[in-house]
């Protein structure tokens, strides 16, 4: 693992100038940002700002057209046209980045136990008794020790996003990505959830979260960026940010989510 | 499940006596005293049309993965060529691609002095590896067509939470994605698998004895016509049906959605 001098010892993520274009239309246009270990960074902004395709791009779900990724300062190799370079290390950069998607996407032919264990057994190889272990207790902690054997279509969405979360810990990531985490959920299922990842913020695990839940963003963020047309047009600690918004498209943007 | 009261009902009542009338006219007026000279015969050809059948089907499917596959996802040299063989195999009747391979290669390969020289010679002398063959690449030419569409609806959250996690291609086609494309046309394969049983009495026209060869057999050397036909369609039934129970029970085991 080639570490890069400039990386701080407790940086966990850092990105350098990323631009993604479909086509003719340019999605980002020149996003940096890092996140150090601890930070709960939240990315708000309106549809159509680019926030999602950013997190996307960071694993690699989207390709970026240009610009750099360094998970614990390790670069995610890339070709001029933005593929990875080498697949071997992104996937290995991949399984510290555990993602939690907006429509769960929880394995639907597995038993919520068997998408807990399932990267762990066949992808990081650990010994399957003891994921299983693992796997109970983080079911568990969310709430779902009873269901261990329910597949994910017998539950609510609000049920099927905490095990989303917990097949996440099961990979101990070093960076949680959550993208849109309650956008899919009714609104009354949005509390149990938003609980799991404040109890995930309060024991200090570095995520970024796409969200549109500004109380929330406000509670656990340490930070947080407002994304306007692929480009971040303000930043900042969350008291200042919501209280004292300098630009106006964001003041637009607060006003207009309420 | 059904209770006692539902059968109860008049029409059914009718319908139920009616049967029981059916099958003891059959018994009793009937000819049925050829079973016990032909019943040796008849169980060595059940038992060729249950391998027949088992052994194409799991060979076809196997076959079908990666013709789907190649037509799902596959460069046009791979998906062209596939599409063209589940073309031709859906657009020609069984019997005449039995016969294709029977005739065809069968009386190409004697000519070939390798090939009658070698060890598998003894083998490819007889009929029957031409009709696994030819069932083998009938079941794979229908079960490739709807496997492309099974590869193509597995929805692509499920794939991408697979390479979110770092898993690598291999892992996730074994893991996931063939596993959801299955499980989708399960229902589909049970029937096709009763169709690919409904195909294998043609075998018997290149000379393969399975149950229903056993039958035209019993029809020739006796002249009783009907009695082995009945027996037969029982045997085609039941077969049938242990068939839907089986898909029916693995389906059971894994939700659809």
């Amino acid at each position: 693992m080639n570490v890069d001098p400039e990386t701080k010892p407790d940086e966990a993520i850092r990105v350098i100038d990323l631009h993604k274009s479909f086509g003719s239309l340019e999605v980002l246009k020149g996003v940096s940002l890092t996140a150090h270990q601890g930070d709960v960074v939240a990315i708000i902004g309106g549809s159509g700002s680019g926030k999602s395709t950013f997190l996307r791009c960071i694993n690699f779900l989207e390709t970026p057209s240009s610009g750099e990724i360094v998970v614990n300062g390790e670069t995610i190799a890339m070709r001029p046209d933005g593929l990875p370079k080498d697949r071997r290390q992104l996937e290995r950069i991949r399984t510290r980045l555990a993602m939690v998607f907006q429509a769960f996407n929880l394995w639907t032919h597995r038993t919520l136990l068997e998408n807990v264990i399932e990267v762990p057994v066949h992808v990081l190889k650990v010994p399957r008794d003891q994921a299983i272990k693992r796997a109970h207790q983080l079911l568990e902690r969310v709430g779902l020790g009873d269901k261990a054997d329910t597949f994910p279509s017998f539950l609510s969405g609000g049920q099927q996003q905490r095990a989303a979360i917990a097949r996440a810990l099961a990979v101990d990531p070093s960076v949680m990505l959550f993208d849109e985490p309650t956008s899919a959920l009714d609104p009354e299922l949005v509390g149990e959830v938003l609980t799991v990842i404040r109890g995930l913020a309060a024991e200090g695990r570095t995520m970024l979260i796409v969200t549109h839940e500004m109380k929330f963003a406000r509670e656990v963020a340490t930070h947080v960026v407002y994304l306007f047309e692929g480009k971040i047009e303000e930043q900042g600690p969350p008291d200042e940010l919501f209280d004292n918004p300098k630009s106006a498209r964001l003041k637009q943007f607060l006003k207009s989510v309420g | 499940m059904m209770n006692w009261r539902a059968l109860m009902q008049p029409h059914r009542i009718v319908l139920m006596a009616l049967f029981a009338a059916f099958v003891i006219w059959c018994a009793l007026s009937l000819r049925w005293d050829w079973i016990p000279t032909y019943a040796p015969l008849a169980l060595e050809g059940l038992w060729r049309t249950i391998w027949l059948l088992v052994v194409t089907t799991v060979l076809g499917f196997l076959l079908a993965i990666p013709l789907g596959l190649a037509q799902a996802i596959g460069p046009w040299y791979l998906s062209v060529p596939a599409r063209v063989f589940c073309t031709i195999i859906r657009g020609t009747p069984i019997l005449l691609q039995i016969w294709l391979l029977y005739y065809g290669l069968g009386s190409l390969f004697p000519q070939v002095p390798w090939i009658r020289g070698s060890e598998l010679w003894p083998y490819l002398r007889q009929a029957w590896p031409y009709a696994v063959l030819a069932l083998t690449l009938s079941y794979a030419g229908y079960e490739g067509e709807i496997m492309r569409g099974a590869f193509a609806s597995v929805k692509k959250g499920q794939l991408e939470a697979a390479q979110s996690f770092g898993m690598p291609r291999f892992t996730m086609f074994r893991r996931i994605w063939l596993p959801q494309a299955i499980r989708s046309v399960l229902p589909t394969l049970g029937g096709e698998t009763i169709l690919q049983l409904k195909a294998t009495p043609l075998v018997a026209t290149i000379t393969v004895v399975e149950i229903y060869a056993v039958s035209s057999r019993v029809r020739a050397d006796t002249f009783v016509v009907y009695e082995p036909l009945l027996l037969l369609a029982l045997i085609y039934l039941i077969i049938a049906g242990l068939i839907s129970l089986l898909f029916r029970h693995i389906e059971l085991q894994v939700p659809a959605r």
